[in-house]
């Protein structure tokens, strides 16, 4: 016998009100991930000896430059939530885990705005 | 309070060893060792922003022995951290619990990962002779 109402029941959430969004934000994330980091690993590799001036025409063409941004926002994203996880799991001091959770939010919010403004910088140079 | 001896649950080394917790601990180890690559992938952007000569440096440094030997491992690490994210998609729709399932799908990870590295940077000295 179950002593919790039935819509708290169908909800699924306890306390805390958010029992599965960061594991679906997650599943989104990852789904997304996938055929962009494909193309990146494709892309890399074929511009594995490209000067600057081959480089910066590749990330010029919208396509190349829309998708980096894509996978920008994604990755770092993608990067954020799975450091959180690693570090909920090991991290068990509560100072240092508080300080953690924030830097990695931080540095990874960092990480994907200068990559996205170098990104736009080539596009638009 | 905290003194008093409690059940506990059983920790990981009770368990008799199965290879696919390897495979596990390979999907956490890679999505850190990625997490670097993300910085990597960061530098590689800001040096094309800043200009040629910044940009010529940082290729110089990845083309070294020592940076392809590392961009060797990220590309192991991400071919792995994919198929096995992949796995783990099929494992949350429901599919693949089953144990043989789960260690043939280990295994197809792992062969994958490996022969997707390999092709492609057989692929990328093939096309550029580098």
């Amino acid at each position: 016998m179950s002593l919790r109402s039935p819509l708290a029941r169908a909800r699924g959430l306890g306390a805390a009100h958010n029992g599965t969004h960061h594991w679906w934000i997650q599943r989104l994330n990852s789904v997304a991930l996938a055929p962009l980091m494909l193309w990146l690993a494709y892309s890399l590799m074929s511009l594995a000896t490209a000067d600057h001036a081959t480089a910066s025409a590749w990330l010029r063409g919208p396509i190349n430059a829309i998708l980096m941004l894509a996978l920008v926002a994604t990755l770092y994203h993608h990067m954020q939530l799975g450091l959180q996880v690693v570090i909920e799991d090991y991290v068990h001091s509560h100072a240092r885990k508080f300080v953690a959770q924030i830097l990695v939010k931080y540095g990874t919010a960092l990480l994907a705005i200068g990559a996205a403004f170098a990104v736009l910088k080539v596009a638009f140079s | 309070m905290g003194t008093r001896s409690r059940p506990l649950s059983p920790h990981l080394m009770i368990y008799r060893f199965e290879w696919t917790m390897l495979l596990s601990i390979t999907h956490r180890i890679t999505g850190v060792g990625l997490a670097v690559g993300g910085v990597l992938l960061f530098w590689w952007l800001m040096a094309l922003a800043i200009g040629p000569a910044y940009f010529s440096i940082v290729q110089a440094i990845l083309a070294h022995w020592i940076g392809r030997l590392m961009l060797l491992g990220w590309t192991w690490a991400m071919f792995y951290h994919l198929c096995n994210g992949i796995r783990h998609l099929c494992w949350d729709a429901g599919w693949g619990f089953e144990i043989n399932t789960a260690r043939n799908t280990g295994l197809l990870v792992l062969v994958s990962s490996i022969l997707l590295t390999l092709i492609s940077w057989m692929a990328v000295y093939a096309m550029r002779g580098a």
